[in-house]
């Protein structure tokens, strides 16, 4: 099956999540769909997949135009998709959700039902009971399951979301031998999205890459790890511009002393790091490698398993989130209007909120504060404009308007994700003063010239392991690529 | 958000109220009555002299403090559910000072209150903890604190401040006059003290609400909790103070309702009346708006007074008011969330972009 995706737009509010992506997939391949968090990968293939509409473009399926109305026509024209959550219904048991939805009416033929589903299963040694309630089932397990139910619903092309994240490693053999297999002898076509590189090199036949929601381009594999880092973050990196600062007896803002910290998916081992006012420490890495967790831990929102974290001299392992804030660290979370914006509050309740300490609110005083910190920070909006009713660059604005303005360390997820250009620099000007007053920034980011741009050192990030690039501005493509992507060899681990 | 203007606000809040008007209209309608004698027998049921007066508004006050408290734990988005036992426990503790303390009519009124506050509050405190510090979830802490109120209310009646006489779960015996404030008449039973406690306690959370940061921390809390802890506000302290406010001024309710309910004042079962469930229904009605609680708890106090005498007048049974109650609250519920979903669609299409 051929499937054409011409000029495909999308729009979330201010966000072009699709650009103009055109692209075409073949039958008996399998494709792989790189790019990082927010790239739009996953929007396009809810897209293609009928979970989402487009706002512009077109889908031709082997020539022809279509237009869906919901996943379930998309699944009559021969495309499923199969969710990073399999969509399953959790009381049901195996064999009445792979009965579920399919076509022929009422009646549940439970014994043709039971015999098609042991037949798909054997040929590709899912290990599926036909009567095990879905609850206990494993994610491996759910996703056999999902994959078996759309092939009997006739789909010719199957698109996976990120299918190897929580699944065991005998699973995922089985899985990608099944992937083979489908496209080999049947002849489907196989999109895969995933942001693990060593997945999409084991399997693909080639890859379709976005940035920012662009296709910025495709290419027949084999390819480096290397190779598909520079595409997804972009081939060039400017020179660092800015002039470094002598950190010679500059004091401790930051200390980190064998760290360990335990997440859901990454665990973080024995960290030690010093960070020195005025320093700027970029932390690189794949979306969820263990960069948030760390940024998290330097300000008491997440508690380590083991190890110390010391503020300015003092230790406060273990301490509440409001004794850092206390002792002068600055936190910005990735998600502006989940962590740091209140929806529904208005600019001048949350300059009240940051900088208003009294019992009672002045509020003719906190507004002319306000007017003064919008004026300062630039930021394009009314003091009694509700906060989400501000493009994303003037909600970062603001944020830099509710820190303190001298913090001893700032920790920021992420800093300019989303931003333009101009919004982008102007932040920078903003914490290039701060550090410039001795202020400690650690920043994750997923733009590698934004990390070259403004480090002093990298902490780059695969896995939970942290390895440290000393100095930022001799930084080139190919080393960040390689770690990146896990290639450690040679590198010094921190 | 964008700004509506003036007369569509306020058509958009007329709307549903017409809508809900009607609908009572033709249900009034279909059990064969005329919705104009009905709306004219509630009216005059709550108004035909000062003893039925002085019973609407010796309902509407309770109502009124219940509602003002689940403004400000609304405001916190809290959903204080165990209003009632709070009413209930604050009972129980004015009516202990009540019955044993020896003081001058002025500072007995006093400790009653303030015992009523201490109950209340403690209640509430109890779900606060509950919420805060164990993961139990307000709405079913709130419940089973319910359950236990009663059933401490119904021992405590049966059992230890049982009447002399004995033997009935009928009420504890009626309070020395000691222990009740004067009425302004002796058919017009209210009490004058009480009006500008409830007054005062309206005015004291609607300042409170909007010009301290106490207000401003909830305010945040409510809508964006996680925001707000990484603002600096101690969200946990936010929400305590929410419930045990609310808890307070649902006991001083309760012990409203001991004093001027019953023909003679004391503690009997089913003291909150469902006091508190009403205030959660007027406040989701109101959309957590305190200067509009007076004026609905007065409708709803007008609307129940008055319906009692429908069965009497109209042969129509009297629980049509709270069948007309319960459609006006779902049709403006439904009103607040059509209009939700079409607000929400931008923002949440935004959301998803993250993806």
């Amino acid at each position: 099956m051929d499937i054409e995706l011409r000029h495909i737009h999308k729009h979330f509010g201010p966000v072009h999540a699709n650009n103009d992506i055109s692209l075409s997939f073949r039958g008996g391949r399998i494709v792989g769909i790189l790019g990082e968090n927010g790239a739009g990968k996953s929007t396009l293939m809810k897209i293609l997949s009928g979970f989402q509409p487009m706002d512009g473009g077109e889908i031709y399926i082997n020539g022809a135009r279509v237009d869906y109305t919901g996943p379930q026509a998309a699944i009559r024209c021969g495309v499923g998709m199969l969710q990073q959550d399999p969509l399953d219904v959790a009381a049901f048991t195996v064999l009445e959700n792979f009965i579920y939805g399919q076509a022929g009416g009422l009646a549940l033929k439970r014994r043709e039902g039971r015999a098609r589903l042991e037949q798909i299963c054997s040929r590709f040694g899912f290990s599926l009971d036909a009567e095990t309630p879905i609850a206990q089932l494993s994610i491996g397990q759910r996703q056999q399951l999902e994959i078996v139910r759309l092939l009997s619903q006739g789909v010719k092309t199957l698109i996976l979301d990120e299918p190897t994240t929580g699944i065991s490693a005998e699973q995922k053999t089985i899985l990608f031998n099944a992937l083979r297999d489908l496209a080999a002898r049947d002849g489907m076509s196989i999109l895969l999205v995933s942001h693990k590189l060593e997945d999409v090199i084991a399997l693909c036949d080639e890859v379709a890459v976005l940035r920012g929601g662009r296709l910025v381009g495709t290419r027949d594999m084999p390819a480096t790890t290397s190779e598909l880092v520079a595409m997804m973050f972009g081939q060039e990196l400017p020179p660092q511009t800015r002039q470094p600062l002598n950190l010679e007896g500059a004091e401790t803002a930051l200390v980190l002393e064998n760290l360990t910290l335990r997440g859901k998916r990454v665990t973080v081992e024995n960290l030690s790091l010093r960070v020195r006012a005025g320093e700027i420490v970029g932390l690189a890495g794949l979306d969820g490698s263990g960069q948030e967790m760390l940024l998290r831990a330097c300000v008491g929102l997440i508690k380590p398993a083991h190890g110390r974290v010391m503020i300015g001299g003092e230790n406060l392992t273990g301490a509440p989130y409001r004794a850092f804030l206390a002792r002068g660290v600055a936190f910005g979370a990735a998600g502006r209007l989940e962590e740091g914006l209140v929806a529904g509050l208005s600019l001048t309740e949350h300059i009240a909120l940051a900088h208003e300490t009294g019992a009672l609110v002045d509020w003719p005083r906190a507004r002319r504060h306000t007017e003064e910190q919008l004026r300062h920070y630039n930021v394009r909006g009314r003091p009694e404009s509700r906060v989400e009713t501000l493009s994303g660059g003037n909600q970062q604005r603001l944020l830099m308007a509710l820190m303190p303005p001298r913090p001893l360390l700032m920790a920021l997820e992420q800093p300019t994700r989303g931003l333009d250009v101009d919004s982008s620099r102007w932040i920078w000007q903003q914490l290039l003063a701060r550090r410039a007053n001795g202020t400690a920034i650690l920043f994750s980011s997923a733009e590698l010239d934004e990390l070259v741009a403004y480090s002093d050192r990298i902490l780059v990030f695969y896995a939970g392991r942290v390895f440290e690039i000393p100095d930022a501005s001799r930084a080139s493509i190919d080393e960040l690529g390689r770690l990146i992507g896990g290639h450690f060899d040679g590198a010094s681990e921190a | 958000m964008k700004t509506r203007s003036l007369p569509l606000q306020i058509g958009l809040f007329i709307a549903p109220v017409i809508l809900a008007l009607a609908l009572a209209a033709l249900l009034v309608l279909a059990v064969g009555a005329d919705p104009l004698a009905v709306l004219q027998t509630i009216w005059e049921g709550a108004t035909r002299d000062s003893r039925a007066l002085g019973q609407m508004v010796n309902f509407w006050m309770p109502l009124t403090l219940v509602s003002i408290g689940l403004i400000v734990t609304f405001t916190a988005g809290l959903w204080n559910i165990g209003v009632e036992g709070q009413m209930v426990m604050g009972a129980v503790f004015a009516t202990w000072g009540a019955l044993t303390l020896d003081l001058p009519q002025p500072l007995l009124v006093a400790a009653e209150i303030a015992l009523a506050m201490l109950g209340g509050a403690l209640w509430a405190a109890l779900v606060g903890v509950l919420k805060t510090r164990l993961g139990v979830h307000e709405i079913f802490g709130g419940v089973a604190l319910n359950a236990l109120s009663n059933v401490l209310l119904i021992y405590l009646i049966s059992g230890p401040w049982q009447p002399p006489e004995g033997g009935s779960v009928r009420g504890t015996p009626p309070f020395p006059d000691a222990a009740i404030p004067s009425f302004l008449s002796d058919t017009f039973k209210v009490s004058l003290v009480a009006v500008l406690v409830v007054v005062a306690a309206l005015v004291a959370v609607v300042l409170a609400l909007r010009g301290t940061r106490w207000g401003l921390e909830l305010k945040a809390t409510g809508k964006n909790a996680r925001s707000a802890l990484l603002l600096g506000v101690p969200t946990r302290r936010a929400a305590m103070s929410a419930f045990i406010v609310c808890g307070a001024l649902a006991g001083i309710a309760g012990l409203y309702r001991v004093l001027f309910t019953f023909v003679s004042a004391s503690l009997r079962p089913g003291v909150s009346g469902g006091i508190g469930f009403l205030g959660v229904l007027v406040v989701l009605l109101i959309a957590v708006r305190p200067v509009w609680v007076p004026f609905v708890t007065l409708i709803f106090a007008i609307v129940l007074g008055g319906s009692a005498r429908l069965q009497i007048a109209l042969g129509v049974d009297s629980s049509l008011a709270g069948v007309l109650q319960g459609s006006l609250v779902l049709i403006v519920l439904l009103f607040n969330g059509l209009r939700g979903r079409l607000a929400a669609r931008e923002e949440t299409s935004e959301v998803t972009a993250h993806e």
